[in-house]
């Protein structure tokens, strides 16, 4: 199929299919998402109006053969953040987008009236349907039942009540190869699919191929790739004990958040550990390994099983698992899983929401450790929509404006995730550099800090740190755009082989001829486009700052302080 | 000397989580990996009282010595 954008427009049901423009054509995944919101979205807008937009795009290598090629890109304006928005997800929607034939779903204005909407994508188009059965339900009964009217086959997208709610940390939720969830998370574009009437968009590819260029080249190349990615130690031990065996490691070095980043070390670290999940998940009959996504060959997520037996959770991440363990001090694997599923199912980010509750636990709402409360609120106030429902769904910065709390890890108004910035500096300059708020995934400096990938950095010291992030900012960027997972990072960091079989596919699938300085000029260029649009939207260099409280208090057992200085962090722009 | 050792991912597996040990005075972090029967090619990261350490890096007493294989996660 000829790659095409597909376009819908909420405020007049209207549809149509566009050529792609010359000046998108070298783009997917986040680099167009990126584009796209840059172009054509008013930097001023209230994200949650008509004038925003909503983007999903599959990576470069999406829906080819291409060994852990299967992510999609959705863009936007975040209604956590008002920053420019990507977020990334495995699933089966990138290869079923991409096999379509489309390039870029972009999704505008706005209904007039209260009806909620779904949308249908096949190789031909578009189709806008009503939706009623489905409002109000969970993620889990939507995939059913959408399975239901189309087949099993189909790709979906959809939202929970969070979305329906237009709450600041919803998900778009993505259906895996098994029919479970997987999320497009942080920045609440949950809430932008929600302030569009549409609850999910089904995906139906046919049997339509993405058309190589040369596919002996590409072969070839894809051979190379996939042998560095299974050598490589890394993937090897994520397949095993998932990313979640950082529990033990962050902790060890000081830098594993607790009871609302007040110590860097938890007590109840083991039983939360990537070790203790593994032995519980062989235990009780699941799957220590398992893909989000056809064609991966890392496997980091899992299948959880409850002491029954019975599927409890799927993909559940070691910073989901900090966030509602060592955050809010609960040491109980079984009650995180729960939790996990709850949040999956109402659409609500991990992170964002179990940070939010570590702060309402500091204001009083509910004692710390509490899960059986965590519970109730998720099931009977979040999903329902109550006041304090709505203030926690709103996230981490919401709850300490509430209830007059100072010590709120947010930068940008997004939670940090589960590195302390104290006790690992260099994940800081990503939390406060990042054009999307804190995030470590945007430049992931832990593997050089903590775990000696592309050799080593002290965390405790300022050192290189700003280059360090600067480089992983700018490779991510790049990434992200190829429809890679970003553990391809690990193997591609240490051996040689792998970044040039990564630029060749990219060759072959399209019949160009691009260098790796290409490759990052291309993340370059994305960051700046950024940026530019943050810019745009009011921001300044005096949003790229920590919390204060990171300055004044510190943190045991290292006791360290947040020591960069507002011009070194600026700094970080000079590329 | 007692030195804490701790091991993690598959280091535990016929071995121990943690465990104290009586060591020689002017042991070393790698010494105590030979004496596991870990291949130091396996090590991916060591610390001492929480800090990166190195092979040759020398223990005292009441020190705790953390051995990892190489992991990663994000």
């Amino acid at each position: 199929m000829t790659d095409k954008i597909f376009r819908v427009n909420m405020t007049d049901l209207s549809t149509s299919i566009e050529d792609v423009p010359a000046d998108w054509a070298g783009h997917g995944g986040r680099g167009l998402t990126s584009t796209i919101v840059a172009a054509e979205v008013p930097p001023t807008c209230h994200p949650l109006g008509p004038n925003n937009k909503l983007i999903f795009a599959p990576g470069l290598l999406s829906g080819t053969t291409a060994s852990n090629s299967g992510r999609i890109s959705c863009g936007s304006k975040s209604p956590l953040t008002g920053t420019i928005k990507e977020s990334n997800s495995g699933g089966t929607s990138a290869q079923r987008l991409a096999k379509m034939g489309c390039k870029a779903l972009i999704i505008e204005g706005q209904p007039q009236d209260d009806s909620w909407y779904s949308l249908s994508l096949t190789p031909y188009g578009v189709a806008i349907n009503k939706e009623e059965e489905l409002v109000g339900m969970g993620n889990f009964a939507v995939v059913e039942t959408v399975e239901k009217r189309f087949t099993d086959k189909i790709g979906i997208l959809s939202i929970g009540q969070s979305g329906e709610m237009q709450m600041s940390a919803a998900n778009i939720s993505v259906k895996d190869p098994d029919s479970h969830l997987r999320s497009l998370g942080r920045g609440g574009l949950g809430a932008v699919m929600g302030s569009k009437k549409i609850k999910f968009i089904a995906l139906d590819a046919g049997n339509s191929k993405v058309e190589i260029a040369d596919p002996d080249a590409f072969k070839a190349a894809n051979k190379t790739f996939t042998k560095a990615l299974v050598d490589h130690p890394v993937s090897q031990a994520l397949g095993t004990y998932g990313t979640n065996v950082l529990i033990n490691i962050i902790n060890e070095a000081g830098g594993l958040p607790t009871k609302n980043f007040t110590s860097g070390q938890f007590d109840g670290h083991e039983q939360i550990s990537g070790e203790t999940m593994h032995d519980l998940i062989v235990e009780r009959g699941g799957k220590p390994k398992h893909g989000c996504h056809q064609g991966c060959v890392i496997q980091c997520s899992q299948i959880y099983n409850d002491l029954k037996g019975n599927y409890k959770t799927s993909g559940i991440e070691y910073e989901s698992i900090w966030a509602m363990g060592a955050d809010c001090t609960v040491d109980d694997l079984d009650q995180i899983a729960e939790m996990d599923h709850i949040l999956d199912d109402i659409g609500i980010d991990t992170i964002e929401t179990a940070v939010a509750f570590g702060v309402a636990m500091e204001g009083g709402v509910l004692e710390f450790g509490d899960s059986d409360e965590m519970i109730r609120i998720m099931t009977e106030e979040i999903a329902k929509g109550t006041p304090l429902g709505r203030i926690i769904g709103n996230g981490a910065a919401s709850v300490g404006r509430t209830y007059g709390v100072t010590r709120v890890p947010v930068v940008k108004n997004q939670a940090i995730p589960a590195y302390d910035p104290r006790a690992i500096k260099g994940i800081g300059i990503t939390y406060a550099t990042s054009t999307q708020g804190a995030d470590h995934t945007m430049g992931y400096t832990i593997a050089t800090e903590i775990l000696g990938v592309g050799g080593s950095a002290d965390p405790l010291s300022k050192e290189g740190q700003i280059e360090l992030s600067r480089n992983l900012q700018i490779a991510t960027a790049a990434i992200d755009s190829t429809g890679m997972c970003l553990f391809i990072a690990f193997a591609a960091l240490d051996d040689d082989t792998c970044l040039p079989a990564l630029v060749d596919m990219l060759n072959a699938r399209f019949g160009i001829s691009l260098t790796a300085d290409d490759v990052t000029n291309l993340g370059m260029s994305i960051l700046k486009t950024e940026h530019a649009f943050n810019q745009a939207a009011g921001f300044t260099n005096l949003d790229d700052r920590l919390p204060e409280f990171f300055a004044t208090e510190t943190i045991p057992p290292h006791n360290a302080v947040w020591d960069f200085s507002a011009e070194e962090i600026d700094t970080f722009w000079n590329f | 000397m007692q030195v804490q050792v701790k091991l993690f991912a598959f280091f535990r597996e016929g071995r121990f989580i943690k465990e104290d040990r009586e060591l020689p005075e002017g042991c070393t972090v790698g010494e105590v990996v030979d004496t596991l029967n870990i291949n130091r090619e396996e090590i991916g990261v060591l610390m001492l009282n929480s800090r990166h350490c190195q092979f040759d890096t020398v223990l005292h007493e009441g020190d705790i010595c953390a051995i990892f294989p190489v992991i990663g996660g994000g």
